[in-house]
């Protein structure tokens, strides 16, 4: 039951902070000028009326003389309201400005640029994870031969060199001099074919290189520990042979550590790479973000940094809420 | 009771002297102190010792590379863009050089190799070449000389200023021209300069004609005694002339005129040196780019990547440090008054980091770049990482002023009437100095990665006016590089060792303030 009030004490406090973060930008986005932008063969006055009728302005006029619009801006508190109505009445988060997506529903388009942004982390995942492990495990095992001493130096290589210098390396070597994949991801919606997964790859490289890294280093440094302690040489007594007891003993204490960090990185892989996107052309969330700013496109601006905030938060109480689950000794904000 | 009597002599009972007494030998050996041990154990650590050389290099370039050399970060010369690395010292050599190896077809070939024939300055390297089997061309092209003419208009002032130049310095750098109609019919080709041979149109490509004997044919603007009777000049008095100048009463003209002065035909290479030795006075003697420019193949903005590379890294090293600093500051103080009044305070100074590291920086950046776009990206810059930085800094002088604040000489201290303030600085916050200090030091390259891929998306952009950043170049390299490699090279190469020797340099750092994991070292 403790575990329970645990999870559902942390879940509100995420709640609570989301809820606050949530407002302080979306005040600080009503307090810039409004930008209206009024596009070849559109009409000004539908635009403003459009507006006006999201509840950002009211009173809009034309000026029978200058031809000059005039409006008066709402109270932020009034379009908070209006804000929040329409999300959870209608579960409108606003519509696009900027010209790619005129006018088109941000959550849709939203949608949309999700597949690719979560299927190129899912992917670095799938093939970083094991990879990670097998290594740390190996150096683990090897520890201080030159095996060790080999996933070490790789290690550190691999954690020291930013990811963006990785990336130029994965593409200037795998996209241009050797030509083994398309420099940029295939455009199109049907993620599920062997020429898409492979205009992917160099972006899913570049990003498990790094947490290959980190997960075989995490896991070295658990399982030497771990391998050490004495419940170990019990095991070793009692007769079980190496294998079994690094397996069934050894593993799965280290796990306690390993996992959660696994799953928290899962989840925060989920707002992905801006970096990673921008540079491979993946049409992701990343590349949305980057352009609705440039063009100031602020309903967009809302909906995507809820969702990288929410995300960030959800790792992190993810992982707290785990180690509870994976290991039934951790009581979690036990007195 | 029969008790046993001894017989001892009576001499043999003396009164011990002082200087008898055995004290303990005093040490010969010196104390060692928490920091002097920590330096020891330090320098053990032969990875560590290596990187702090190494950011020791790094730093020492970037403070004083820009110095030495006559290029600034303003400027660019597009002609020059996407100029390859080159070191004197290797000129002689395949590496380094200038040069790029490349397989070109015959008329390419010719056009590159024209070019040394006419001046000198050879497109090809030494004019050194291999036909191969499938009747190309494999030479090393020279990126410093492939540009090799161009046409440009100048008044009549200039025009006599260059041609003193000429005279003084005995450099030809005004070749003969040739006539507006006579130049290639192309309109890709029309004002390239590098055509001084007869040329034909063949397709949409301008190819050479050549004699019998596979040579190219002159094509430059002629006059004889007869043109000059009727009035022609080419008001070219200066006494450096091309060989072949003059011959049967056949002289070039060096110059057509323009509504405003001349278009003479210079080579762009000897144009370079008079602009920047007679006209700029900037210092620079002739084109020389260690690091090669940026841009590729002649179209960019030509930078030269050694000056922006070590004038950026200078800039990120300055800018972290007084970052950092004023982070430490303010977290110090914040996480001070947490850790040592605890309870209520401490709980809601909690929720306020909390909520605050909670914020993505690239949602705080974004907000600072939509609201204070117009104002100095520096400014923008150091207010975001202001704003994420304390809190880490927060939390650490808390966690250490929990740990100290119910010590016994705390307690001792405030029975002796200490107040709060005389407390917490002078007998807690000592303590906690080494560790603010190393993860101060670690915070640097971190903020100067941020700063690489925040310049690299291009929401904060140091590109425009003196300064700039290893992130700028990054992306410039990034948008050239399947054609000029070398551009993101070199920032990538530094931001790579940085990144490297300060995760060494930390590492070694850390286990070094460690005093638990003495002796462990072996």
């Amino acid at each position: 039951m403790y575990m329970f009030k645990y999870v559902m004490k942390r879940i509100g406090l995420m709640l609570m902070t989301f809820a606050v973060i949530m407002f302080i930008c979306f005040v600080l986005i009503k307090l810039l000028p409004i930008v209206v932008t009024i596009q070849q063969g559109e009409d000004a006055a539908i635009v403003y009326k459009q507006l006006e009728a999201r509840g950002y302005i009211r009173n809009v006029m034309q000026d029978p003389v200058t031809l000059r619009w005039t409006y008066e801006r709402v109270p932020i508190m009034t379009q908070l309201g209006v804000y929040l109505k329409r999300i959870f009445v209608f579960g409108d988060f606003g519509v696009a400005v900027m010209p790619e997506y005129r006018l088109k529903p941000v959550w849709d388009v939203f949608v949309e640029k999700l597949p690719p942004t979560v299927l190129i982390n899912i992917y670095s995942t799938v093939i970083g994870v094991p990879i990670g492990l097998g290594l740390g495990i190996l150096a683990a095992l090897k520890k201080n031969k030159w095996v060790d001493q080999l996933i070490n130096i790789f290690i550190i290589l691999l954690i020291s060199v930013p990811s963006i210098v990785l990336a130029l390396l994965i593409q200037y070597f795998l996209c241009y001099k050797w030509k083994l994949f398309p420099q940029t991801m295939l455009a199109g919606f049907d993620y599920f074919n062997w020429e898409m997964f492979r205009s992917m790859l160099p972006a899913v490289l570049s990003l498990c290189l790094g947490s290959i890294a980190g997960y075989a280093r995490y896991t070295r440094a658990e399982l030497s520990e771990v391998l050490t302690s004495e419940f170990m040489l019990l095991a070793r007594t009692k007769g079980l042979t190496r294998g079994q007891a690094t397996f069934k003993h050894a593993l799965r204490n280290s796990m306690v550590v390993i996992f959660p960090s696994i799953l928290s990185e899962f989840i925060s892989v989920l707002s992905g790479s801006m970096i990673i996107e921008n540079m491979f052309s993946i049409p992701g969330v990343g590349k949305l973000y980057l352009n609705a700013i440039n063009a100031q496109d602020y309903d967009f601006f809302m909906l995507l940094s809820g969702f990288y905030t929410f995300v960030g938060l959800l790792a992190g109480i993810v992982v707290d809420i785990s180690y509870g689950f994976i290991d039934p000794r951790i009581r979690m904000g036990a007195k | 009771m029969d008790t046993k009597t001894y017989d001892i002599p009576k001499e043999k009972f003396q009164f011990a002297k002082k200087s008898d007494l055995s004290h303990d030998t005093k040490l010969d050996t010196k104390p060692v102190g928490y920091l002097h041990d920590a330096f020891r154990r330090f320098c053990k650590n032969k990875g560590a010792v290596v990187a702090a050389v190494i950011i020791a290099v790094l730093v020492l370039l970037a403070l004083f590379a820009p110095l030495f050399t006559p290029y600034s970060v303003k400027y660019r010369d597009s002609n020059f863009a996407g100029t390859l690395p080159k070191l004197k010292l290797f000129e002689n050599t395949n590496f380094w050089d200038g040069c790029k190896e490349e397989t070109l077809d015959k008329y390419t070939f010719i056009y590159n190799y024209a070019m040394g024939q006419e001046t000198g300055h050879n497109a090809i390297k030494n004019q050194k070449y291999e036909l191969l089997d499938n009747g190309l061309y494999k030479c090393r092209v020279d990126s410093y000389h492939k540009k090799g003419m161009v046409y440009i208009n100048m008044d009549m002032d200039d025009y006599f200023a260059l041609q003193a130049y000429q005279d003084e310095y005995d450099v030809q750098v005004i070749y003969p021209t040739i006539k507006k109609r006579d130049r290639p019919e192309a309109p890709q080709d029309t004002e390239d300069a590098n055509y001084y041979f007869k040329t034909q149109k063949k397709g949409s490509k301008t190819i050479p004609v050549l004699d019998d004997n596979g040579n190219v044919i002159l094509n430059y603007w002629t006059y004889t005694q007869f043109d000059i009777e009727q009035g022609f000049t080419d008001d070219y008095t200066s006494k450096k002339r091309i060989a072949g100048d003059g011959e049967n009463g056949v002289w070039y003209a060096y110059s057509s005129p323009t509504s405003s002065g001349v278009q003479v035909r210079v080579n762009y290479y000897e144009y370079y040196i008079y602009n920047h030795k007679i006209i700029e006075k900037d210092g620079i003697e002739e084109p020389y780019f260690i690091f090669g420019t940026t841009g590729s193949n002649g179209t960019g903005e030509g930078k030269d990547i050694f000056t922006c590379l070590f004038s950026g890294a200078r800039f990120s090293f300055l800018f972290a440090i007084a970052v950092a600093a004023v982070n430490m500051f303010v977290g110090a103080i914040y996480g001070a008054v947490a850790g040592y009044y605890g309870g209520k305070v401490d709980l809601i100074m909690e929720r306020i980091t909390d909520v605050l590291s909670a914020v993505p920086f690239m949602i705080v950046i974004t907000l600072l770049k939509l609201h204070m776009g117009a104002s100095s990206q520096i400014l923008l810059l150091f207010i975001a990482f202001f704003l994420t930085g304390w809190i880490g800094m927060a939390g650490t002088t808390r966690m250490q002023f929990y740990r100290y604040k119910n010590q016994e000489y705390v307690l001792a201290a405030r029975t002796l009437g200490a107040r709060d303030r005389r407390i917490m600085w002078k007998h807690i916050f000592p303590n906690a100095l080494g560790t603010l200090v190393t993860s101060c030091a670690l915070v640097i390259p971190s903020m100067i990665y941020s700063e690489t891929n925040l310049s690299y998306l291009g929401i904060i952009n140091l590109s425009s006016g003196s300064i700039t950043s290893v992130g700028t170049l990054i992306a410039a390299g990034q948008s050239v590089l399947s054609t000029a490699p070398h551009v993101a090279l070199f920032p990538s190469v530094f931001l790579a060792l940085l990144m490297l020797s300060f995760n060494l340099f930390g590492n070694g750092l850390r286990d070094a303030f460690n005093p638990s994991l003495r002796g462990s070292e072996g």
